[in-house]
Formats: structure tokens, C-alpha cells, sequence
């Protein structure tokens, strides 16, 4: 079994290797442990524990065994209907920050840059995220492309978004490894997209962020996941949350053959608040699995998660939420809410909430629903003549308006609601 | 309108309806009552197209077409209404956005165009105003933490925005207390015209001194056991349904 799993990272490593550049801003010691750690680990299968449903060293094996690592050059053109208007917009084009593609708009108490800036001993960049803690993490900090580092200085407030565009286009299988970080000094408040696209052929997109919110300061974020039919994604959201900080974080998955994403915030600081909301629809064999932890290490704090699935086809969803909260955490609030619907009779939908509980004075709850659209709902809107296909989308909308609606800006929630009309 | 010939329909295996024969013709308001489990609101769902009930035998045309054939929502759009017992609450779908929904999908089944924006807002005010239902409610989710009288003004609310042909109110009395059925029955009675028509499926008299009918018709054990004009629901509150049930069930046995 271990000879077997070494062949796909050995591979995996030789085909990045063979392109890739050195990555400046990840320590040497770093860089090593992630080597180790692949070498040892490999890509997990469906007999590790957190990747039960979604065996990626099969779909390595299975989709990217002539991994050749062939990027296409990406255009103005490519990017422009992914740019919103009221925002100012980034382009990470094949992994890499791209000045020129990206709007050249200065606003006071923004520092944009390209993570090799920060080289060096003193980097920031892995602080979040350590090797050991998951394969996908060591493979970008081991790859990584050259991505985005976002600053928002102390006492500053953004008045417009940020929209960064993760674009992808190959030529050929391959494996791109995008990145980024997001520090949001003290008082600092800004929010912030991440939309991601892919053009070309089959993609797999290991995707890691790291974002620390510091004291008083908030992040209102939003992961858009549009790369289309045929590409594979892992994104890694590495959160810390300081004192009377606010974190606000929606996923809206709207494509991809197969999306895993790993979601975890470490509530670091007293009296912050960290929410976390998904919404995804599938169909075909599509395969969406969204894994959260919420880690409560200090007392005074509130965490919120809702994630609502539409399942169709033959495809599966999953969602597994930790909640831990540690000894020191007394008077947490913590909640979640996963609410599905399934559309067909092939369609799986697998939820696991998961609570470790340490402290003794805490307000911890969670609940999962999961049934057919509501017949008699149907019925009651059929029977005012409204047709079927409407009716049907009148209520699938309605369901996911729930988590649409943390969406605040007006042409990208415009966008999702076009985009998932199509889907309903 | 309506002709309704030796109609039989089932839930399972249970026959609920023997055999009903029922014309409505325009401008007629014809009441149905009679004792719980008499197949009251089996008949308002088998003629809405509710699917859990299966028709079995007979024959239901509706201005000369095969209602049976139709999908519910073909039903309605052929001009057919029912006001449900128990209105649904449907969390997320704004009342307003459903009617234009509905009245969109209807006119386009006639072949007409979409309504202006300004007319259909329009036609709202005038219709709210009819069943004297609060603004806020009609900007709201369908039915959403309405109170039971709410829900029944909202039905006919949407009823006048529709403008049916044949309504059927399923029990629209249920729940009502005496200011919301003078409101609901108002409606009904200024929406009433020589061209529509009403069935008022009710358990008691009291609607009937509101929203006066043509026709009352004793449903009892699946079939309409003894019809007449209105003075027959004034006997029936007298003597109760007790006699009725026993006078019936004589003659079957």
C-alpha cells in the first residue's frame, strides 16, 4: 500500500519539479518537512480518516496519469468577464499574481504583492499552515506558484471589494498550486473575493490561503468555485481569528468534477465572532465535500455555520463539521446547520457534525436535515399555475437564497443567481 | 362550467368518493356540506389534481374540456382555483414574486405577454385593498408566521388577483373568527360576477348567512346524498348531521 501511494506523489513531484521554480517565501526547514511529509504520507486515500469520501490518490491515479504540467498564457480577454465593476480586481493566472492582468487602482492602506516579496526569514507565509497537518498543505508549500499577498493596514476600512480571479488555462493535465495570503491588520475591515475559473483542459487546483484577522479588525470573505465540468480542486482556508475580530466566510460552489474544501479557523482571540456558510449544487457524478473546524481555543466567543446542498444526479455531497472546543474556551457559543436537498433517488448526501467538547459552560448545537423538495409546497404553488420546472425553481431558490443572501455585492450576487437559475 | 358524472376516487385502497354528480353553472354559488370524513376536501383535491388520490371511475369536464386529463397546474390555468383548507407556508418565496410567477405563466398558456411591472403593481394595491390584507404581508414569504386568518384572506387575495372561473373554497370558514369571515366573505361576494362560479365547501351554516348560495348539497359517505336551496343548510344546522347520518345509513343497510 505505501509502495503504491509513494508512486503517485513520486510522480506527482517529478512531473512539478521538472517546471517548477524554487518557492522563496516557504523556510528551507519548511520546504523540507513538506517533502518528508509527502514521501511518507502521499496523497490520502479513502482509508484516511478526514478523506473518507473523497479518495484523491484514486483520482490522481485515475485522471492525472499523464500529468505533464502545460500551461497556456492567459489574456485580458480571458479574465475580463470575471471582473467586477464595483471592485478593485487581482488575477492569479496559473498560480502566479499577475500585475499586469490585475486592475492598477491605488487605495490608501492596501499592500498588494506577489508572495516571493516576501522572502526571508522573517515571512509570514506558512505561519498558518504547517506541512504535518495535511497533504495538500505540504504540496503547496512544497509548489506553490508565486501568488497574492493582501495587506489591509491597521484602522484602515476598505470602501470597495477586493476580487481576486484564480484563473487557470493548460494545455494538458496538470497540477497548479494557487496561493494566498490575507492579513487584515488591527481595526482594519475589507472583503474580499476569491473566484475561481478555469479554461483549457483538465485541471487539478490545489489551492491553500492563509488569512489572519487581527484584533477589532473584519474579514467578510466569499469563495466563489466556478472551474467548470471537468476540473478537480482542493482549497485549504487556513484561519486566525484575534480578539473582537470578525470573520465572515461564504462558499458558493457552483462547478468542478470534484471540490474538497478544507475550512479551518482557529479562534485565537476573545470576544470574535466567526461565521461560515456554504452552498453547493450538484449533479452528474460530481462530487463536493466540504470539511470545517472550528477550533475554540479562548472563552467569550461565538461560531456560526450553515451549509446547504441541492444533490442531483448521481452525484454526492458531503458535510463534516468540527466544532472543538478546548478546555480554556468557557462561554463559547457555537452552532451549526446543514440543510439538504436531494433530487434524485442515485444522488448520496453524507453529514457528519462533530463535537469535542472540553469546557464545561458552553452553548453548543448542531442540526442536519436532509429530504426531497416539499411535495406539498409543490403542489400549492402548481395549483395557483405555475409550472412544474418553475415551481421546482421557485423553491430550490428559495432554499438557497438562505445562504445567497450573505452575498453583498450587488453584481456578483446578480452573477450566482443567473448562474444557479441555470442549475436549478 | 362544471359537470361531474358518477365520480369515484380512492386513497389506497380506500374508496373515498362513490360516486359524485355535480353541474355548476356560471354565475351559481353552490355550497357543499356535510359531516368530517365525508370526502369534502377528497373531492376539492381530486378536482385540484392533487395526485395522492386516484380517480377510479367517472368523468369531470370543465367548460367542455376533460379536467382529469389536465396537470394541476393546467388546471388552474384553464381558470380553476382552490383555496386550500390549510394554506402552505413556503419560507423564501415572496407572495408577490409567486403571483407574478403565476399570472405570467397563465396569461402565456393564453398566449398573452408578460404583465407591465406597473400594471401588475397596480392590480396588487386594488386587490389588497379587497380582502383588506396588510402590504407588508404581500411583500412577504408565502404564508410565513401568517396567523390562521392571514392565510385565509390570503387565499382569496390571490384568488381576486387570478381571477378565476370556478373557485373552490375548502373549508375558507375553519379558524375565522367573526370579522375575518365578514372580510373573506366580502371579497367573495364583490368578486362574484354572472361569468364565475363558486363551490363553498363548508362544515357549517354561518358562511352560508355571509356568501348566500344558489345550491347546497349534502355530501355524506362519498356521495352527494340530498341537494337544495339554501333553506336545506338552515335545516341542517337545526337538526345537526346526527340525522343525516342515521336516516342514510337506514337506507343503505
Amino acid at each position: 500500500m505505501i509502495a503504491e501511494r509513494s508512486i503517485t506523489t513520486q510522480k506527482i513531484i517529478e512531473a512539478i519539479s521538472a517546471k517548477a521554480n524554487k518557492v522563496g517565501f516557504v523556510i528551507d526547514a519548511e520546504l523540507t518537512e513538506a517533502l518528508q511529509f509527502l514521501e511518507n504520507n502521499g496523497i490520502p486515500t479513502n482509508k484516511h480518516e478526514d478523506y473518507k469520501y473523497c479518495n484523491l490518490d484514486a483520482v490522481f491515479k485515475k485522471e492525472f496519469k499523464n500529468i505533464t504540467q502545460d500551461f497556456n498564457e492567459i489574456t485580458n480577454s480571458d479574465v475580463k468577464p470575471y471582473k467586477l465593476n464595483e471592485a478593485i480586481n487581482l488575477v492569479v493566472a496559473n498560480g502566479n499574481y499577475m500585475e499586469s492582468l490585475s486592475d492598477k487602482i491605488i487605495v490608501k492602506g492596501i499592500t498588494i504583492k506577489c508572495l516571493n516579496d516576501l522572502s526571508g526569514n522573517n515571512t509570514p507565509i506558512g505561519s498558518l499552515a504547517a506541512s504535518k497537518s495535511d497533504a495538500f498543505i505540504a504540496l503547496s508549500n512544497a509548489f506553490s506558484g508565486n501568488g497574492l499577498y493582501i495587506e489591509v493596514q491597521k484602522n484602515n476600512v476598505i470602501p470597495m471589494p477586493i476580487n481576486i480571479i484564480y484563473i487557470n488555462s493548460v494545455n494538458a493535465e496538470s497540477l497548479i498550486n494557487p496561493r494566498s495570503f490575507i492579513r487584515i491588520q488591527p481595526s482594519a475591515e475589507v472583503t474580499i473575493t476569491e473566484r475561481f475559473v478555469s479554461i483549457g483542459k483538465k485541471v487539478f487546483s490545489n489551492f491553500l490561503s492563509e488569512k489572519l484577522v487581527e484584533e477589532n479588525a473584519k474579514l467578510t470573505s466569499y469563495t466563489i468555485q466556478e472551474e467548470g465540468k471537468e476540473s478537480f480542486a482542493v482549497h485549504t482556508n487556513q484561519v486566525k481569528v484575534s480578539r473582537n475580530a470578525t470573520y465572515d466566510h461564504t462558499t458558493i460552489t457552483l462547478s468542478g468534477q470534484l471540490v474538497r474544501n478544507n475550512h479551518n479557523v482557529v479562534i485565537a482571540g476573545e470576544n470574535s465572532r466567526s461565521d461560515l456558510n456554504g452552498l453547493f449544487l450538484t449533479d452528474g457524478s460530481q462530487l463536493v465535500d466540504n470539511h470545517t473546524l472550528m477550533d475554540h481555543q479562548v472563552p467569550n466567543c461565538e461560531s456560526n455555520e450553515l451549509y446547504k446542498g441541492v444533490v442531483g444526479g448521481k452525484s454526492i455531497g458531503v458535510f463534516n463539521g468540527k466544532i472543538f472546543v478546548r478546555k480554556d474556551a468557557q462561554k463559547t457559543n457555537a452552532y451549526q446547520s446543514s440543510k439538504n436537498i436531494l433530487l434524485s433517488d442515485d444522488a448520496t448526501l453524507n453529514t457528519k457534525p462533530q463535537l469535542e467538547i472540553y469546557a464545561n459552560d458552553v452553548k453548543c448545537s448542531h442540526g442536519t436535515s436532509t429530504g426531497k423538495i416539499d411535495e406539498n409546497a409543490l403542489f400549492y404553488l402548481k395549483a395557483r399555475g405555475v409550472g412544474d420546472e418553475s415551481a421546482r425553481k421557485l423553491l430550490l431558490a428559495a432554499f438557497a437564497n438562505e445562504v445567497l443572501d450573505k452575498i453583498q455585492i450587488e453584481s456578483l450576487r446578480m452573477h450566482l443567481e443567473t448562474e444557479l437559475n441555470k442549475l436549478y | 362550467m362544471i359537470k361531474i358524472k358518477n365520480l369515484h376516487a380512492s386513497i389506497g385502497d380506500k374508496e373515498i368518493l362513490k360516486g359524485i354528480n355535480l353541474e355548476v353553472k356560471a354565475g351559481e354559488i353552490h355550497a357543499i356540506m356535510g359531516p368530517n370524513g365525508s370526502g369534502k376536501s377528497t373531492l376539492s383535491s381530486v378536482l385540484a389534481g392533487r395526485e395522492d388520490y386516484d380517480v377510479t371511475e367517472g368523468e369531470v369536464t370543465f367548460n367542455g374540456k376533460n379536467l382529469l386529463e389536465m396537470s394541476t397546474e393546467d388546471r388552474a390555468r384553464e381558470g380553476l382555483f382552490l383555496a386550500f383548507q390549510y394554506p402552505i407556508e413556503i419560507p423564501g418565496v415572496s407572495n408577490i414574486n409567486f403571483l407574478k410567477t403565476a399570472i405570467n405563466e397563465i396569461r402565456a398558456y393564453h398566449g398573452k405577454e408578460a404583465i407591465e411591472a406597473k400594471d401588475f403593481l397596480a392590480l396588487v394595491k386594488e386587490k389588497q385593498k379587497l380582502v383588506e390584507l396588510d402590504a407588508k404581508l404581500t411583500n412577504r414569504s408565502v404564508n410565513e408566521g401568517f396567523s390562521g386568518g392571514e392565510k385565509k384572506r390570503n387565499e382569496i387575495f390571490q384568488m381576486a388577483m387570478l381571477e378565476p372561473k370556478l373557485a373552490i373554497l375548502d373549508e375558507t370558514d375553519s379558524g375565522l373568527d367573526i370579522d375575518a369571515l365578514r372580510i373573506v366573505a366580502n371579497g367573495v361576494n364583490k368578486l362574484r360576477t354572472a361569468n364565475n362560479a363558486f363551490i363553498v365547501i363548508t362544515h357549517y351554516q354561518r358562511l352560508l348567512d355571509h356568501i348566500v348560495p344558489d345550491f347546497v348539497h349534502i355530501l355524506y359517505n362519498g356521495k352527494i346524498v340530498k341537494s337544495g336551496t339554501k333553506e336545506l343548510a338552515l335545516e341542517l344546522e337545526a337538526k345537526g348531521y346526527d340525522e343525516i347520518k342515521l336516516q342514510f345509513e337506514k337506507t343503505e343497510g
